[in-house]
């Protein structure tokens, strides 16, 4: 069973429309205890930064995650979830969960796009990936495929972190982390087959670490 | 480097489709899930639902509708018609749907336009103006007139600076509807597609007017659209999805390819 982290965060209900799509069981949980017995957890996020971290403060749940991530449970960070992952975000000057190390800036509107025009921020649609490390999220997932993104912040997690990147305006980690502690600031759940690729694969690498233990 | 969007809009009344969708000899055309599913298949990038329903006490028909494609595709879609208020806008986006559309009650009460985004964020909120093109004057400049009511009613609205006031309310995006090029399959209008892209830094998506790809191409290029709305052209099975996109990646202009 995969637990969602319970934040209200805008998007876990899609989250977990696609995870019953794929016939995977899960629960949207902030049950320490639930989400400490799942076989892994997916940590969502639709907003700012420091609401998202008032949220997370207030119910005790970026403890919570630590746990999780102390006791080797694979965990997937996905957009505002993603962000908050790392040290620090430029959006609202908060100091966040520092669970990987690395930063959130903000798109530059002076910034400029393949046609020289200034970037639209936000960063909203349909774009590519370059893979930069082995990744088995990215297990069947053709090169050419494309991700959902929506967010004017993007991360700067440390390089030896990055799996793979994303250009709009510049090259941007859209995916990083470590086997089992993965970040994607794209939205796996609204990103058509190659996203629910990615999420059955998490799924997978889940039930791998749970067999193993 | 982002793609350019390509966006079937499907009218929606009661929980059925509207116009009389049809497809070579595949697909049943009338429920708006299978619509969905079929569109999303095709490569679709965003789909946009317009509610039509009459009555309100209907609409919880049309949230059912959203839920259930929330359930059954995973691609971005918004919707559109009859949202009065952040409670609405609330109720659809808790069914499942990424954006709200609002048209004639941005007009009436641009505020919802501000509460929305205070509530979801900018990104959550489409703002649908129908335009008529007009002789200049001293109070529409550009030539370019705000309609509602599905263009039988004219507001008295600069189109250009309508554009520019909905984004400083904090709209995500701009759908931007031609009602002299919307039906006529001649190409969208593309100097006020531009006029409109250029003065403002949220995306713009045309609409109205398409009748081959070549328009596509037009509204995406000269037009500066970031994506295009697409209804007749595709719901009689005169193109695919696929087959636009073809035309277009032919053309240089980047769109997604694999899905």
């Amino acid at each position: 069973m995969l637990a969602i982290l319970d934040y209200e965060a805008g998007n876990q209900t899609s989250v977990r429309r696609a995870l019953d799509f794929l016939g995977i069981p899960c629960s949207i949980t902030a049950d320490p205890d639930v989400l400490l017995g799942a076989a892994g957890v997916i940590f969502p996020g639709v907003g700012a930064a420091g609401q998202a971290m008032e949220e997370l403060h207030s119910k005790g749940l970026d403890r919570v995650l630590g746990e999780v991530v102390r006791t080797g449970k694979p965990l997937l960070g996905i957009c505002v979830g993603c962000q908050i992952l790392l040290d620090y975000s430029a959006e609202n000057d908060t100091s966040t969960l520092g669970i990987l190390s690395g930063e959130c800036r903000r798109f530059d509107p002076s910034w400029t796009d393949e046609s020289g025009r200034n970037l639209i921020i936000p960063h909203m649609g349909w774009n590519g990936f370059q893979r930069k490390k082995e990744c088995s999220l990215l297990d069947n997932v053709p090169d050419e495929a494309e991700f959902y993104f929506v967010h004017s912040y993007f991360p700067v997690p440390a390089p030896e972190l990055v799996l793979a990147t994303t250009f709009y305006g510049r090259e941007f980690a859209s995916l990083f982390g470590r086997p089992g502690l993965w970040a994607t600031q794209f939205h796996p759940e609204k990103s058509g087959r190659p996203g629910l690729t990615l999420l059955a694969n998490f799924y997978a690498y889940c039930n791998e670490v749970a067999h193993a233990q | 480097m982002l793609s350019k969007r390509i966006i079937p809009c499907l009218d929606v009344r009661d929980g059925r489709l509207t116009k009389g969708v049809k497809f070579k000899g595949n697909v049943d055309i009338g429920d708006p899930v299978d619509m969905a599913r079929f569109y999303s298949d095709e490569g679709a990038d965003e789909l946009v639902f317009y509610d039509i329903t009459a009555s309100s006490e209907d609409r919880g028909i049309m949230l059912r509708v959203v839920e259930e494609v929330a359930s059954k595709t995973f691609i971005p879609f918004s919707v559109g018609g009859g949202i009065r208020n952040v409670a609405d806008m609330r109720a659809v986006l808790l069914a499942g749907a990424e954006k709200i559309s609002v048209n004639s009650a941005a007009v009436r009460t641009p505020e919802i336009i501000s509460q929305g985004a205070a509530a979801f964020g900018s990104q959550c909120i489409v703002v649908g103006m129908d335009v008529l093109k007009v002789d200049t004057s001293q109070s529409i400049p550009s030539g370019y007139e705000v309609v509602i009511h599905g263009g039988r009613t004219p507001t008295g609205l600069d189109a250009l600076a309508w554009a520019g006031k909905v984004q400083e309310l904090g709209a995500g995006e701009i759908c931007l509807n031609s009602i002299d090029a919307d039906g006529t399959k001649e190409g969208y209008e593309l100097t006020l597609t531009r006029l409109i892209s250029e003065a403002v830094s949220i995306p713009v998506i045309a609409s109205g007017g398409a009748g081959k790809p070549e328009h596509l191409a037009d509204a995406l290029n000269q037009g500066l659209a970031s994506a295009a709305l697409v209804a007749s052209i595709v719901h009689f099975g005169e193109y695919s999805i696929r087959g636009i996109k073809d035309i277009l990646a032919d053309q240089g202009i980047k769109v997604r390819q694999v899905w």
